[in-house]
């Protein structure tokens, strides 16, 4: 590719209008693939949303943060509080968690952005893992610890009480305005907020502001030579993403108003970088689609266990079907990660800029085939996806 | 009083000196040339003039501001544009997009979350850096990445990158480098039509000594960090020591 024509709005508003088809007749084409049930569909959204906000920082301008699962715990408890104290509506959750988020991220990209490369991520990793520990030590009175935070019928929830929905039997669900955010609703409610997130990330990438976040990665001193101080400019950036990762670990608790400090933990941070790059860092369609590879393939490699594989390999004679299962078994379950790592690792090796990054080439190859082969056939296999 | 004066500064990498008590005054709208053998500190010189270096004692002035101490964007945003012995450019991007990023710091300045509107929405800036691209010979171009550029195009981009800027000083260190006879000559055009048309003033650190003759008005000589000679093209031209300064005597 030597040539990048830009994009026309238009061009943009067809792309952004099929992104919006796609996301909302989710319950439909996930069918086949046994995926099309709500709880999944909505890890797809929140987890696509979380993608998202951090490709603006780490797909634009490099900055790779190994800590943004501390603003989706940050998320969380805002939004469990939320509940706790003014109610089970989700809006004022989100907008609080957001805010928190900003500001928190806003403090720790300042003290991060000092530096860049590896030291930056060394430092954003301390921060989560600090937090990550702070959850679960000093903070208990507002984390309650490893039994997670949660709403029960005796906290205050004011708005309820005033709108005389204060007494619940059962289970306390979040609910817009009397409809619960469960299910498909909750999917829906879900959809929504990603289908703004993706819109900003749209706006974001084709703005002169992103133009910056580009550069900033391309070549920070032509910037400052340029005029243009990068710092505000990579701190914004932070900033947005945390808010993004605010906004994911909210929705993950309008789902399941239920928050855990194992959200912050490292595994998390590292699963949104794999997510990114799985699908494509810098791409505005690659974060979402990482993060719904990633959810999926979680969702089926860690619902086996050992039965199902003896079952799968029943047909193999008894030795080896033993040897097999034991071997497999590493990879499904708990072993799931091994196989995510794998998966990473073909990628990175293979198609360092993610399945985006494929599925060019694919179409590269299909368009030089129909213009009459001229130049050799390629050599690259055509990956099965 | 020139424009940009450089005061007694001083500047040591270790212990060797790289810039030795030097001064310097250039005046508004002229071209200026800066030559003198590898290692005599030209490079060094612009590097303490933009805020790349800090110098160890000295000032700088530049119309009547000390840029010592400063930022180089802030030094940037106060009218200098700099070209880099090595180009630096913005090498995953296209070369419109090179040229967007100089014209829009000076339109917004340093700083500023322009997060909804599109980089290409307005016009007068698409318009003002295509121009600029067709001026220096990149029009046709303008959607290639630049990092596939030869580096004699990289160079001619950069320039159009500082140029864009409409800068009130232009410092460029070596700026045909690399470039064949022919690019050679259309710079040269190039940096004539710039200040017959804006009056710029320019430092001009050259080997090539057409390019010194061609576009200097004056010209100063460096050898071992101290500026030796300083006058018009020909005055150093039958400098003795300016040949002397250049590998014991061989002739300009
Ligand atoms: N950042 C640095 N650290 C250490 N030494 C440096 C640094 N920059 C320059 N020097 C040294 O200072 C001296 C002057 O270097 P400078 O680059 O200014 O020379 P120059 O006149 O531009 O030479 P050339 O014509 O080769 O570009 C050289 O000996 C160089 O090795
Ligand atoms: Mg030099």
């Amino acid at each position: 590719m030597t040539t990048n024509t830009r994009e026309t709005p238009q061009g943009d508003m067809v792309r952004f209008g099929l992104f919006t088809v796609v996301i909302l007749a989710m319950p439909i084409w996930l069918m086949p693939f046994g995926a099309a049930y709500p709880d999944l569909m909505q890890k797809f959204a929140i987890y696509g949303l979380f993608a998202i906000g951090f490709n603006i920082l780490f797909g634009l301008t490099g900055y790779l943060s190994f800590g943004h699962a501390a603003f989706l715990g940050v998320g969380s408890y805002t939004a469990v509080w939320s509940f706790k104290l003014l109610g089970m509506n989700p809006i004022p959750a989100l907008l609080l968690a957001v805010v928190m988020s900003g500001a928190f991220a806003w403090l720790i990209g300042f003290i991060s952005l000092r530096r860049t490369g590896i030291y930056f991520s060394i430092l954003t990793l301390a921060f989560a893992q600090m937090s990550y520990n702070l959850a679960y030590s000093v903070l208990t009175p507002i984390t309650n610890g490893e039994t997670g935070l949660r709403v029960l019928n005796s906290d205050p929830r004011v708005l309820d009480h005033m709108m005389g929905a204060g007494e619940v039997d059962g289970p306390l669900v979040t609910n817009l305005f009397g409809m619960e955010m469960s299910g498909l609703p909750g999917f829906y409610f879900c959809a929504v907020w990603l289908l703004i997130g993706m819109y900003i990330s749209f706006r974001i990438f084709r703005s002169p502001f992103g133009l910056m976040l580009r550069a900033i990665k391309t070549n920070q001193t032509r910037l400052n030579y340029t005029g243009i101080s990068t710092r505000p400019y990579a701190q914004t950036a932070f900033v947005i993403s945390g808010m993004y990762a605010g906004l994911a670990g909210a929705l993950l608790c309008v789902t399941d108003p239920l928050a855990g400090a194992e959200r912050m933990q490292w595994t998390a941070s590292g699963e949104v970088v794999l997510m990114t790059i799985l699908g494509g860092a810098g791409t505005l369609l690659g974060p979402m689609l990482g993060a719904g590879i990633i959810k999926y393939s979680e969702n089926i490699f860690s619902a086996f266990n050992e039965q199902a594989l003896h079952e799968i390999f029943a047909f193999l004679p008894d030795g080896i079907e033993a040897a097999v299962v034991s071997v497999a078994g590493l990879f499904v379950g708990e072993g799931w990660h091994l196989t995510l790592g794998l998966l990473f690792m073909l990628i990175v090796i293979f198609l360092p800029g993610g399945v985006i990054e494929g599925g060019q080439r694919i179409s590269a190859a299909v368009t030089r085939l129909r213009g009459g082969g001229s130049g050799g056939s390629s050599t690259q296999p055509q990956p099965a996806e | 009083m020139g424009i940009l004066q450089v005061q007694n500064v001083n500047k040591s990498f270790g212990g060797l000196k790289a810039l030795n008590n030097v001064n310097l005054d250039i005046t508004e709208g002229t071209v200026h040339a800066v030559i003198g053998p590898n290692g005599a500190g030209k490079s060094t010189l612009l590097n303490v003039c933009v805020g790349r270096l800090a110098p160890d004692t000295g000032t700088v002035l530049f119309g009547g501001k000390t840029l010592t101490g400063r930022a180089p964007h802030e030094i940037n945003q106060m009218g200098v544009a700099r070209v880099f012995q090595t180009p630096e450019i913005f090498t995953d991007l296209s070369l419109l997009d090179n040229v967007m990023i100089p014209t829009l710091a000076v339109r917004d300045g340093a700083f500023k979350v322009n997060a909804w509107g599109r980089v290409d929405g307005r016009a007068e800036i698409r318009d003002r850096a295509e121009a600029i691209l067709e001026n220096v010979g990149l029009g046709d171009k303008r959607h290639h990445h630049s990092g596939n550029l030869s580096r004699g195009d990289k160079r001619r981009l950069e320039l159009a990158m500082c140029l864009v800027q409409k800068p009130k000083l232009v410092l460029l260190d070596e700026p045909t480098a690399g470039m064949s006879r022919h690019d050679t000559n259309a710079t040269i055009d190039l940096l004539a039509r710039m200040k017959e048309e804006h009056g710029v003033t320019k430092i001009i650190i050259e080997h090539d000594m057409h390019v010194v003759f061609s576009l200097a008005d004056r010209v100063t000589v460096m050898a071992q960090g101290t500026p030796i000679v300083e006058g018009t093209p020909n005055e150093i031209k039958g400098d003795s020591r300016v040949q002397e300064a250049y590998l014991g005597g061989a002739h300009l």
